[in-house]
């Protein structure tokens, strides 16, 4: 299989050649509608067994350039576009076999360069995909409701406006309730995030934090919490069992749990992350 | 005892539900989070330069997450676009701030054009003219 002349070989995810996988690719289709195939590394070149495989598909010369691609950046509907099917063919793969998905836009001139690649990299690839088998990532997310209505509407002026002498009373009065509603909120979603924390670690054998998502995507309410977690397929169940039930008790926060993923956040391994681990803290 | 509390999660599936992978379902900012930003990042033949994409696609990060990488690299300026920045939307308070002073700048305004020139419209008095404006500027 070789790559054409216009065209490029882009690379979804890295994963053992397993049968499980080869079925997995039945009629997958990557990027443009591109059928999902796999590089090897080249032969002699030694590496693990089962041999690693990257999933590619060909991709246009034109659109994955270096040029074209720092433009089609910045157009959010073709970033889209590309991301989702991107994802869906990671996600794909991992329900048949452990995949150590790679960063967006990783692309190779044709598949011998790709293959070269990987054959570079075997070892670390193997590694890696030994400590994530069996496992799979899920997200944990806090979000405050929608601030409440902007001054003029909503229930708290009406309550305060019967007390109120003047304009200037009511607005102070409006500003105070509002602040202090804020405030309960955010010190739940804090009590939430240590409950969280405790019980999802029970089950987990990692935990990242991300940066909270602001901004037009996530609509009007506020992420105050982004982690992720790695938790062994035995416990997928369990886990979101429990933190279902220990944020049952909070009003005024909505918890989420997205997954299972491939395990992005995992795919470097652990080695500057500041994990929290509470109780290496104070060794006494 | 082991039953579930009535579930607050959003979206939060059953769990007799199957777990399927492949979820079209998953939001925009979850996955533009995760290809961009997350995975295994290795050279590849389209060089890329990393700062360059942190640098171009710092819109569609903000959108999503990475704020505070981009902080680590001193670029901020987000933070005074009022169409970009989180801030600006997020807080009540510093809306009604903003909101408050845009009014206030309005009615000094309206009053020194009062001065120097007889109202434009004849339905509002000069005097009434600050009610209307602060009615006019509520919603934008």
């Amino acid at each position: 299989m070789t790559t054409p002349d216009d065209a490029l070989t882009y690379v979804y995810a890295a994963a053992p050649l397993t049968t499980g996988l080869r079925d997995a690719l039945m009629g997958l289709r990557g990027i443009y509608g591109s059928p999902v195939l796999f590089v090897t590394a080249p032969p002699g070149t030694g590496g693990p067994e089962p041999p690693l495989a990257f999933a590619t598909s060909h991709v246009p010369r034109r659109d994955f350039n270096e040029s074209a691609l720092k433009n089609h950046f910045e157009d959010l509907e073709w970033l889209e576009d590309v991301a989702r099917a991107h994802h869906d063919v990671v996600q794909a793969l991992s329900v048949h076999a452990t995949v150590l998905p790679l960063r967006m836009a990783t692309v190779y001139q044709d598949d011998d360069r790709a293959g070269q690649a990987l054959a570079e990299q075997h070892d670390a690839f193997a590694e890696r995909l030994a400590q994530l088998t069996a496992h799979t990532e899920f997200g944990v997310k806090i979000y405050l409701a929608p601030p409440a209505a902007p001054a003029g509407t909503g229930p708290l002026p009406d309550t305060d406006a019967g007390a109120a002498t003047t304009p200037g009373k009511a607005y102070l009065q409006r500003r105070r309730a509002q602040h202090n509603a804020q405030e309960a909120v955010y010190s739940q979603a804090q009590e939430a995030a240590g409950i969280i924390e405790t019980v999802a670690s029970q089950y987990a054998s990692q935990h990242v934090r991300h940066p909270t998502q602001r901004g037009t995507l996530t609509g009007p309410v506020e992420n105050v919490l982004n982690d992720a977690y790695l938790v062994p397929d035995a416990y997928a169940e369990p886990f979101r069992a429990a933190i279902e039930r220990a944020v049952g008790v909070f009003d005024g926060i909505r918890v989420e749990v997205t997954g299972p993923w491939a395990p992005y956040s995992f795919a470097t391994p652990p080695v500057e992350r500041r994990n929290s681990a509470p109780g290496e803290e104070h060794g006494s | 005892m082991s039953e579930p509390q009535p579930s607050r999660l959003g979206s939060f599936p059953s769990r007799a539900a199957p777990m399927p992978y492949g979820q079209s379902t998953s939001s925009l900012a979850d996955i533009l989070e995760r290809v961009l930003d997350k995975g295994i990042v290795i050279a590849g033949d389209i060089r890329i330069n990393l700062l360059d994409i942190e640098l171009l696609t710092i819109k569609l990060r903000i959108l999503v997450a990475s704020v505070d990488k981009a902080k680590e690299m001193g670029i901020d300026w987000w933070e005074h676009d009022p169409s970009l920045s989180s801030r600006h939307t997020g807080s009540p308070l510093e809306q009604e701030n903003r909101r408050l002073r845009a009014e206030l700048e309005a009615l000094r305004r309206e009053r020194l054009d009062g001065e120097e020139f007889p109202p434009r419209t004849t339905s509002e008095e000069p005097e009434g003219s600050a009610g209307d404006e602060t009615a006019r500027g509520r919603r934008p």
